[in-house]
């Protein structure tokens, strides 16, 4: 791959980079997915309006890209429903134990060089590449 | 909550969405791709995260000009610097699970509107996980306020 090929994925990160700037210029808060999706059922400071505002848009910024570009993004998601549905309770249960994801720790906290945040991206690639290595062996057995 | 701060906030979740989109963050098999460094490493993300976190580092810097935010009177950022068991485990907790899928909670919640069934079935298991996590924080801080252990806040 040439470096112009990796233009979509580093414009990609500008854009969201851009979204983690609106949140905090304008409105003083750490755009962190995990955090205000909670806020649908718990009580945050910036209200459930807001954490439906966000989701709202979020579930809609890939239908804007699809108008944009005339094409839906690609996704292959070739996990098994058991294999989704324990990884999908890890990631929630996980988030809020860890107080943010890839979003609130991994964009927003390295940003503002948070030390909770450098160790907690640290720790959850570490585990993921762990993971991903497990599986590649298990399969490979 | 003014209308202006709840109309920013969707904003910056459409553009935070189209952001997914563009990177290849949607894509799971991707993710995993960026994650399997002991395989056919695909180092992308790499970009995204070094783009996102740039730009947001630009907007930091920016918001720090600032004596308050535009439509708040004050920041409202988490300021806690105590590196625990529940911030270490929960990140590794999470890391297992984004492995396994490759998946986390912004591309979960904007793949909504692609409709893929699988994709929606890791959102509500993440969701279920979320709020079983919250309920026990709430019956916890309960428990401990009700034996005098809770500080005031």
């Amino acid at each position: 791959m040439t470096l112009a090929s990796y233009l979509p994925f580093l414009s990609g990160g500008v854009a969201i980079g851009f979204a983690a700037t609106l949140m905090m210029m304008l409105n003083g808060r750490v755009a962190g997915v995990s955090g205000i999706l909670s806020g649908l059922w718990r009580r945050t400071d910036a209200g459930p309006a807001a954490s439906a505002a966000f989701t709202t848009g979020l579930a809609l910024g890939p239908a804007l890209y699809a108008l944009a570009f005339g094409r839906a993004p690609e996704v292959h998601l070739t996990s098994s429903a058991p294999v989704l549905v324990i990884a999908g309770l890890l990631v929630g249960y996980g988030a809020r134990m860890g107080s943010g994801c890839t979003s609130g720790h991994g964009v927003v906290g390295l940003a503002r060089l948070s030390p909770r945040s450098i160790v907690a991206v640290a720790v959850f690639l570490a585990t993921a590449i762990a993971t991903v290595a497990l599986m590649r062996i298990g399969s490979a057995l | 909550m003014n209308s202006a701060r709840v109309i920013a906030t969707g904003l910056s979740g459409l553009v935070f969405g189209f952001g997914l989109a563009l990177s290849g963050m949607l894509d799971p098999a991707r993710v995993r791709g960026f994650l399997d460094v002991y395989g056919a490493w695909d180092p992308s993300l790499a970009f995204v995260l070094g783009g996102a976190v740039s730009v947001a580092s630009i907007g930091v810097w920016l918001s720090r000009q600032l004596r308050r935010p535009i439509f708040d009177e004050s920041f409202h950022l988490p300021h806690g610097r105590t590196i625990d068991g529940k911030l270490v485990g929960g990140a590794a907790i999470f890391g297992v699970g984004w492995g396994l899928a490759g998946l986390c909670p912004g591309p979960a919640v904007a793949s909504i509107t692609l409709g893929a069934p699988a994709t929606l079935l890791f959102l509500v298991a993440m969701v279920a996980g979320m709020m079983v996590h919250d309920r026990e924080a709430i019956r916890l801080v309960g428990s401990a306020g009700r034996q005098g252990r809770c500080r005031p806040t």
